[in-house]
């Protein structure tokens, strides 16, 4: 029982960067932009978050100059598509290889540093007193980092932002339709520019964690191909900040399965079949191919992408 | 406005563009040309024994081809550290690092000829194939390539035997693990990692004949989260030392936060890392290795029919990197006996009769392992969780 707990808190441990990434994803996605830089995002705000934290040992500031670095990252992004109306799929790409340079590069003097034991406390594993003897939940839930709660309360926070409030529901209109937004007196380029600014802060946390809290050392190309999960994982969500909590956590635990189970074999009559860890690995993209053709098939208006997703916006055309 | 933001971006663009054109003129060509091509006889030198030209130390450029980037530990690092070796003998060097085991690595070996390398050294398994190709084309540069097998009249394979260091630190871990459970994070399936995991085994099930070691594939030789999400996996499992054959010390860092113990990290520095759980490490010392070679390329004697350049303990290209305080009592005088019975020829650790995992006899009592066996294994002994690919 000990052994599913600890596996469960390691799956919650890895998919807590992914649902920073997620939402951030989201966030970009809903007004209409397509971002495929996301694995940029998180390199820049995990090599400044851990430059900051090593400078100063204060967890604030270096969340928080992960979010800014990483937000100047997709403010550049949202120059390049929003006012150049430059192509967002080519534009994201050159976003993740520019971001993934600049981290290296800049964190080729933080390599093999370590952080203050303070901070490395303050970041790491908190444990909330009454609720951690809840079974099971309480060690998977209340035994993780502060940066765990705060990614979850953010989840729920981006939905009722999106579902209930006024702005959520005009940054929605410039993802669905800026036409008709535009028409309404809506500014479509300012609503874009700050969504994609928040979007990038959110990535940039999504890095901050892995260097932070997960690992917690600069290394290159920490995030490792992180990014481009995210990038499934917001299509896996239908663009639903809730489901992307739980998209998060279950690609997560696949990869700790993975990990863990490296080569599960069972026999079926005569035969021996071995699932190998790669196969394991493929299942998160698999599965978001799936989750793609139900939701085309299904066509429930919700779960639709916006419709505006990747189309640059020209007023000239309206 | 946007016209003018648009010009200067433009523009950045293409200054970046041109900051990064090679600038060097090829240096191969005085070499040549003074010696009016011929490499096997010439004024100044004797005769070599592989017909290459031996060059003087000022004449010399080397060229380090690394897998991964250096960072500031484990394999690409302690190879590095090699090169910085030369360096400090007075010897001009070059690298690129991140260079992937594809066919980019061809190109990266032929732009450091262009920029005048004559000696070529590649690291890693997977360049084997293109360095190959590439030391076709050039016959008169001297090429090397780390834990591989291929070789040519002008290639050389090298590799140091860490296997006889990991034997060691498998003594201190099995001296000091209380559960008996011991978890070895390492990359890929091939003999070079099989080899070290059953030294490792041999050496823990020598003073302690039921510990376990169970192993993790990572598929990459550096992946940062995948390595530490390994060695925690194991340390769920019960395991209370943590042994590592990859590019970082995650794995020891995770057995640290756990207050377990770990072994390893294959350059120096190691118990700076995690001071608390620090056993012993299996070390690499290329400097040594690099410093024997370059000598022998100088000297006219260095050759590839030899056959793979593989040195150990005696020739101190591996080493356990001391013994620390947290080891069990009496850690050191069974490390140092071990030791001197690799070195002197007494101790052979892979004699009969050994059994695979699954209980079949490998090695017949009286027999043992040639070295041809070894760079092929693919089995792993008895005490070993897991399986070989």
């Amino acid at each position: 029982m000990n052994d599913l707990v600890l596996f469960l808190q390691l799956a919650v441990q890895l998919g807590t960067p992914l649902l920073f990434a997620t939402l951030g994803g989201i966030l970009n996605d809903k007004v209409g932009n397509l971002n495929l830089g996301i694995e940029g995002m998180m390199m820049v705000g995990a090599c400044a978050g851990f430059g900051v934290a090593y400078h100063t040992s204060s967890p604030l500031l270096s969340i928080v100059t992960a979010g800014v670095a990483s937000l100047l990252l997709s403010l550049l992004y949202a120059l390049v598509t929003v006012t150049f109306k430059g192509n967002q799929t080519v534009t994201g790409f050159a976003i993740t290889i520019l971001g993934t340079g600049i981290a290296n590069f800049s964190g080729e003097s933080l390599s093999g540093l370590t952080l203050s034991p303070s901070f490395i406390r303050i970041m790491g594993i908190q444990i909330i007193p009454v609720l951690i003897n809840i079974p099971i939940l309480g060690t998977v839930l209340f035994s993780q980092s502060y940066l765990f709660h705060l990614s979850l309360w953010l989840a729920f926070g981006l939905y009722f932002y999106l579902k209930k409030t006024n702005y959520g529901l005009i940054m929605r209109m410039v993802g669905e339709n800026p036409a008709a937004a535009d028409t309404s007196g809506i500014n479509t380029t300012s609503y874009k520019y700050i969504h994609i600014a928040l979007g990038g802060l959110l990535c940039g946390l999504g890095g901050a964690f892995l260097s932070l809290v997960f690992v917690p050392r600069w290394q290159d190309n920490i995030v490792a191909g992180m990014g481009w999960i995210a990038v499934a994982l917001v299509i896996f969500s239908t663009w639903n900040p809730i489901k992307a909590i739980f998209g998060s956590y279950l690609f997560g635990l696949l990869r700790a399965l993975s990990i863990k189970y490296q080569n599960i074999s069972f026999r079926i009559g005569n035969n021996d079949i071995s699932i190998t860890s790669q196969i394991i690995d493929m299942l998160p993209y698999l599965l978001t191919i799936v989750i793609l053709v139900l939701t085309t098939l299904s066509k429930k208006r919700e779960n639709q992408a916006p419709a505006w997703l990747g189309k640059s916006y020209f007023r000239e055309d309206r | 406005m946007k016209r003018i933001l648009i010009i200067v971006m433009v523009t950045l663009l293409m200054v970046s563009l041109m900051a990064c054109a090679p600038v060097e003129k090829p240096e191969t060509s005085n070499t040549s040309n003074t010696e009016s091509g011929d490499t096997k006889t010439d004024s100044n030198d004797k005769k070599t024994v592989s017909g290459l030209k031996a060059f003087t130390k000022d004449e010399l450029k080397v060229g380090f081809i690394y897998s991964s980037p250096i960072g500031s530990e484990g394999y690409i690092y302690v190879h590095n550290l090699g090169r910085l070796a030369l360096e400090e003998m007075g010897i001009k060097t070059l690298y690129l690092e991140n260079i992937p085991e594809t066919s980019e690595c061809e190109k990266a070996a032929r732009d450091l000829i262009q920029q005048g390398c004559n000696v070529i050294y590649a690291v890693s398994f997977g360049h084997m194939e293109y360095i190959a190709n590439v030391a076709d084309e050039y016959p008169d540069v001297y090429f090397n390539h780390c834990t591989g097998y291929i070789t040519k009249n002008n290639m050389s394979t090298y590799m140091g035997k860490i296997y006889q260091a990991q034997y060691l630190a498998g003594i201190a871990a099995g001296m000091r693990t209380a559960t008996g459970k011991i978890g070895f994070v390492t990359t890929f399936p091939i003999p070079e990692c099989v080899r070290q995991v059953n030294a490792y085994t041999l050496g823990a099930r020598s003073v302690n004949p039921t510990a376990t070691v169970e192993v993790k594939w990572t598929s990459s030789w550096y992946d940062p989260a995948t390595e530490k999400t390994a060695a925690t996996e194991l340390l769920n499992g019960g395991c209370d030392v943590i042994a590592a054959y990859c590019d970082t010390m995650n794995p020891q860092m995770a057995a640290a936060e756990r207050g377990a113990w770990a072994t390893g990290g294959t350059s120096p520095g190691g118990e700076a890392v995690v001071p608390n759980a620090f056993l012993t490490s299996a070390i690499f010392d290329y400097a040594t290795f690099y410093k024997q070679d370059i000598q022998e390329i100088m000297d006219g004697t260095w050759s590839s029919t030899g056959g793979f350049k593989w040195r150990g303990l005696d020739e101190h290209v591996v080493k356990l990197e001391g013994i620390s305080k947290n080891c069990a009592p009496g850690t050191k005088e069974a490390v140092d006996a071990a030791e001197k019975g690799i070195i002197d020829g007494s101790l052979d650790i892979w004699k009969g009769e050994l059994k695979d995992n699954t209980g079949v006899v490998k090695v017949k009592s009286g027999e043992t392992l040639t070295d041809e066996q070894l760079l092929a294994l693919d089995w792993f002994v008895e005490g070993v969780i897991g399986k070989v690919g």
